[in-house]
């Protein structure tokens, strides 16, 4: 035996978190089982036939750039990557006339705490992605394109390759794809642990083979991106939404969802649920509903705060979440944001304390160190939370906190500080108690947890 | 140090994925390469990959110490990486980690007198709806870490390498 075969035992199989048929409408994760990645797999279950209709290869009249782009448009995808900016109008900013290269490039530098989807979706529907990242270079005249995943995933990596490597055998990426005059070289490359690369301009310095710290914008990569070219990228689910959207028409795609938040998305659920998982569910779907999808919370325990969209983004408490839509903008109306689609729920035996003091830790170590607010406010942050986590903290450490936060948000290169002060502002806001009662009484309110 | 034809074979394939003037860009997947090989990054490997690819040594090594991943010393031969981010926190991390710590006669950033296993604890590892995880050797991503499994895990290396 081998350590490979020993370690292979432990691997993920997908069925807790991917195969539990618990999914509403799903179009990316339909019809999956974790056997069935391959190419002909894919062809199958109707893939690379948006490819193949956009090129006209389809016994069809193929459609133009514009009207790929106008198609996504009118299907309302917004980016699924944290940010939520709609597609088609991100498309639309790539010059059209540049006489140079231009770049693709998809961002699966999943790192965002609570964030684990694309994994799932380069996994068991690669080709899903080729095939959207193929649409999206077509729409907008560009030949080169990298897919860069997160270095921890390090197995999904070696998947992609295998998927690329079936792609172009077939003739669906390379030069003149499925005999039209259009081409598309699409590379796969890696991280190697650093959630700031999750940052598109961070993640562009790290495909350059540098350090990932994020460059000033404007400019932006539609104009200055990869090697100094226009750029474009999304996110992996972002690209994978495509497809669907080619072959059944963007108004379909728009009425899965609901105005201004188009289609389906994928949510990962961790935390205190009975059966962690990703589910993908229509845009819209009641909190309460997904919550029910992923188990319930744990036997004997009541909802207390739920993290809607990854670790950055503000916590919201149970009342509020139990009355909210999954959508972009019910999100944000409830005081938070969908981010990434990553749901860390928390139930009534956490300390909201020590919930923040691990994430306090976390953008203390993951901050680039380029901007003074990011890179000194994290450690303070970090430290007075640690200092009420343990007993120590002073009467005036929240407001203390809340000024700190001030002071870095919006004033850094990258999202990365205000992901670190937004988390804080929110849990003051809502479980303010909490922290005045570690204070005032070093001690914790809730029983303490591992 | 010079790398063996079978490695250069795995740079050239990165190098290959980027435009001819751009090679410093497979720089993160050379090390990778190199760490697979060897283990660690050595000052001696990355000026060895700074000579292949063109690049400043220093600029090598500023990509070695930025990335987590790049072991930037000699480690145990199983590199036992356990996420503590909040998801996995909320689904016992911590535990996994003293147990591991017990099992295993060490604390936390330590290698086991044997050289066999080196702990850490990790950032979010990208698997969050598996948790708690465990990264191997920066390519076994090991789902739901119970102490259960732990133990079979720790176990069953330990037999393999006949330390048991």
């Amino acid at each position: 035996m081998s350590a490979a075969t020993i370690l292979s035992q432990f691997a993920a199989t997908g069925v807790q978190s991917c195969f539990h048929g618990r999914h509403l409408q799903p179009q990316i994760m339909a019809d999956l089982n974790g056997s069935n990645w391959r190419l002909k797999d894919y062809e199958a279950r109707g893939g690379y036939a948006a490819l193949r209709k956009i090129l006209g290869q389809d016994g069809g009249p193929g459609m133009t750039p514009d009207q790929v782009i106008a198609e996504v448009k009118a299907s309302g995808l917004r980016g699924r990557g944290g940010a939520g900016f709609p597609t088609g109008l991100k498309w639309s900013f790539m010059p059209r006339q540049f006489p140079g290269q231009k770049y693709l490039v998809c961002n699966s530098d999943e790192g965002e705490p609570g964030t684990a989807k694309d994994r799932d979706i380069l996994t068991h529907n690669p080709h899903v992605v080729i095939e959207g990242m193929a649409i999206a270079a077509y729409a907008m005249g560009i030949t080169a394109g990298y897919n860069y995943i997160h270095g921890e995933i390090f197995a999904t990596y070696q998947r992609f390759e295998a998927a690329l490597q079936e792609a172009r055998d077939a003739g669906l990426l390379g030069s003149n794809i499925l005999g039209s005059t259009f081409s598309f070289n699409l590379q796969v490359t890696h991280g190697f642990g650093a959630y700031i690369c999750g940052e598109e301009t961070a993640l562009l310095e790290s495909l350059e083979g540098k350090k990932g710290q994020p460059r000033f914008k404007p400019p932006f990569p539609a104009s200055f991106g990869l090697y100094g070219k226009p750029t474009t990228i999304n996110n992996t689910e972002t690209f994978a939404a495509v497809p669907w959207i080619i072959r059944n028409s963007g108004q379909a795609y728009l009425e899965v969802g609901k105005p201004n938040n188009g289609g389906t998305k994928l949510f990962t659920v961790s935390g205190d649920v009975n059966s962690p998982g990703n589910f993908e569910v229509p845009l819209g779907t009641p909190f309460a509903k997904l919550l029910e999808l992923a188990g319930g919370i744990r036997s004997g325990r009541r909802l207390k705060a739920v993290i809607p969209g990854g670790s950055s983004m503000p916590v919201l408490p149970a009342d509020i979440m139990m009355a909210t839509d999954m959508d972009y903008d019910s999100i944000a109306k409830a005081g938070s944001m969908l981010g990434s689609g990553a749901v860390i729920v928390m139930d009534d035996s956490r300390c909201m304390v020590k919930s923040l003091l691990r994430l306090s830790y976390f953008y203390m170590h993951e901050s680039c160190g380029q901007c003074t607010p990011c890179r000194e406010g994290t450690g303070w942050l970090w430290r007075m939370v640690h200092r009420i986590e343990h007993g120590q903290g002073r009467q005036s450490d929240l407001d203390l906190l809340n000024s700190v936060s001030d002071n870095i948000q919006g004033r850094t290169i990258c999202a990365l500080g205000d992901a670190a002060a937004m988390p804080v502002r929110a849990m003051i806001k809502h479980f303010r108690v909490e922290f005045e009662h570690h204070i005032t009484h070093k001690t914790c309110m809730v029983p303490a947890y591992a | 140090m010079n790398f063996s034809e079978q490695t250069t074979a795995l740079f050239d394939r990165e190098v290959a994925k980027y435009p001819p003037d751009q090679k410093q860009s497979a720089v993160m997947a050379c090390l990778t390469i190199v760490q697979r090989e060897q283990g660690w990054v050595s000052p001696d490997s990355e000026k060895a990959v700074a000579e292949y690819l063109g690049m400043a040594p220093m600029a090598v090594h500023e990509v070695t110490t930025f990335y987590n991943m790049y072991n930037q010393r000699p480690l145990g031969k199983y590199k036992l990486n356990v996420c503590t981010n909040l998801p996995c926190q909320l689904r016992n991390a911590s535990q996994a980690l003293s147990h591991l710590e017990t099992k295993l006669g060490i604390a936390l950033g330590e290698t086991t007198a044997d050289g066999l296993f080196t702990l850490q604890q990790s950032e979010c590892l990208g698997a969050c709806a598996d948790a708690p995880v465990m990264l191997v050797n920066d390519v076994n991503m090991c789902s739901f870490m119970s102490n259960d499994k732990l133990d079979q895990l720790v176990d069953g290396l330990k037999a393999l390498e006949g330390k048991q």
